[in-house]
């Protein structure tokens, strides 16, 4: 009888379920925890209370976070505003900017791959007026630096173009960018969420406007994130998108998550002091997962290009399996899947789209994504495991068989349902 | 998404996986669905020309564990049944035998049209009179 339930032998040190979905959240290092807990009892005080000792330690703490947050991507302390995480950060950025500079002009420039955060905030402001270009990507997953060069033209007031992508893992060509939009004098904004904390970001030397991160997806707590903006050469003025008591000097106000702050903080001083050893170590491990894969299976590849990408990412199709089926048969290990049938719209993934995979592939894709705490034990079952569920799959797919007796199933007439 | 027990048992122990021979008369193939939709369904049944009854079934599906599930459990209804009993099989049936999410009800309709479209083809090769087959994927020139 054939079977899929796997029988691969669980080695030393893996305990079950492992967690390799770091682009989607991570845990929280302890040392972070450790940072944040005086913050949630002792130190409780509301950072704006001006008048005692309670508001000075919070305040404090909020203060001393800002600069580890300033530090890791080059910024000053003052550049900093904290929100509640990216998304509220690239709503704020891209509103905030195109209604200051609505005089200036109202084109925008983004690309297809950006994570909804941007490209929804770009929908919305396409109804209030503006214009809004999507740039397309290469089938590399990149930008090509000509397009962005002919979208600019004088009515251009913002680029926002991501660092590094959620799904694949490629690094767009930030510092490229950076020096088109200050030539052009175009303002020139990046989703950091991926890349902050992973890879070297330096907003002087990539001339970067404005950038927004946040802290879960660096071993600190949900919920807290940050803008930077710019202020000098040139000073960035964003309108504010929420009123109240003036916080964060105007542009964000609301009482100050301080644990969180804390948290961040303490996530980007870690990030700051260990990324070079930690991406070394990422990209060992990535390597070695995605050389395992391809000795042992046939019609794999990995989507993106791997010249210019994030240490612990990989995606990978997994042609003639479908990605929730293949889910299913690892399900003691957590990952994502480009395949319709793991989101709610059953569409696949507009990013595996945009590299002009065909909806068949993009369904049969796989994201892996590897964090601190993952280790080499844990790369070698989930290899092994996945490898053993595509084979079984594989043996039940009429696709795989097809293929195998030379059918060229792109020459069938499906009937799409 | 959490699966029913029943889907989890046809997944991890699939029944009736392999092929017939379809150049056989007494053979009917259904391969329903679309790579570009995620699952690809193909259904075989073995007919004995006396007696009209599906002595055998095979599958083989591209697609989630719920469509593997499905087109697993068609297989296993067919067997036994006589064509025309077989036609009767509906997708609310299999919905409710593997305790389907809404969502993933376009499986059970799949599988149902494997049956169908499996039926249709053997009563094509055998000369019976179509009843409603429904359509599936052809070799193109």
């Amino acid at each position: 009888m054939s079977t899929v339930a796997s029988t691969v032998e669980i080695p030393a040190g893996v305990t079950l379920p492992i967690y390799m979905d770091n682009h989607a959240t991570s845990p929280l290092d302890p040392r972070v925890l450790e940072a944040m807990m005086p913050f949630f009892t002792q130190k409780f005080g509301n950072a704006a209370s001006r008048n005692h000792s309670f508001g000075w330690e919070a305040e404090q703490g909020v203060e001393q976070a800002r600069e580890q947050v300033a530090k890791l991507i080059g910024a000053t302390a003052k550049e900093i505003i904290f929100t509640s995480g990216a998304t509220e950060s690239n709503n704020l950025a891209i509103k905030g900017i195109a209604e200051m500079y609505r005089e200036r002009g109202n084109h925008i420039i983004t690309q297809a791959t950006e994570h909804k955060a941007v490209l929804d905030t770009c929908k919305r402001l396409e109804k209030a007026g503006y214009r809004v270009t999507y740039l397309p990507v290469k089938a590399d997953g990149l930008i090509d630096m000509e397009d962005l060069k002919r979208a600019i033209d004088d009515k251009t007031i913002l680029v926002t173009i991501m660092f590094a992508n959620n799904e694949i893992g490629v690094i767009q060509p930030v510092a490229e960018i950076g020096k088109l939009c200050h030539e052009r004098g175009v303002l020139f904004h990046t989703d950091a969420v991926q890349a902050v904390g992973k890879v070297p970001v330096d907003v002087n030397a990539m001339n970067i406007d404005a950038l927004s991160l946040t802290a879960h997806k660096i071993y600190g707590p949900k919920g807290v994130g940050a803008l930077y903006v710019r202020r000098r050469n040139p000073r960035v003025q964003i309108s504010e998108q929420i009123n109240g008591g003036g916080h964060e000097r105007g542009m964000r106000s609301g009482t100050l998550n301080v644990p969180g702050i804390v948290g961040l903080g303490k996530a980007c001083e870690l990030a700051r002091l260990e990324m070079d050893e930690e991406a070394k170590r990422l990209a060992g491990m990535r390597d070695r997962l995605k050389a395992k894969l391809e000795s042992k299976l046939d019609y794999i590849h990995v989507n993106g290009t791997m010249e210019h990408h994030l240490p612990g990412n990989l995606n990978m199709s997994f042609v003639y399996v479908e990605g929730e089926s293949l889910l299913m048969g690892i399900n003691d290990i957590a990952v994502s899947s480009g395949s319709a049938c793991t989101s709610a719209t059953l569409e696949p993934s507009y990013v595996l789209k945009a590299l002009g995979l065909g909806d068949d592939v993009a369904h049969s894709s796989i994201r892996f994504g590897l964090g601190r705490f993952n280790n080499d034990a844990e790369v070698d079952y989930v290899a092994d495991k996945v490898i053993d569920v595509v084979q079984k799959l594989r043996e039940l797919s009429p696709l795989y068989e097809m293929v195998k007796e030379g059918i060229d199933i792109t020459k069938i007439e499906w009937q799409a349902h | 998404m959490a699966y029913s027990d029943k889907v989890i048992d046809h997944y991890n122990n699939p029944r009736n996986v392999g092929q017939l021979d379809k150049s056989s008369s007494e053979v009917g193939t259904g391969l329903v669905g679309a790579p570009e939709c995620g699952d690809v369904m193909r259904l075989q049944i073995k007919v004995n020309p006396e007696t009209q009854v599906i002595e055998e079934a095979k599958f083989k599906t591209f697609g989630c564990g719920s469509a593997i599930a499905s087109s697993s459990l068609a297989t296993e209804w067919v067997k036994g049944k006589t064509v025309s009993e077989a036609m009767e099989i509906k997708n609310t049936d299999i919905v409710k035998e593997l305790a389907l999410p809404p969502v993933k009800i376009h499986c059970s309709v799949l599988a149902e049209d494997a049956i169908r479209a499996a039926i249709g083809d053997w009563k094509k090769k055998n000369g019976v009179a179509e009843g409603a087959a429904a359509p599936q994927a052809v070799a193109a020139q």
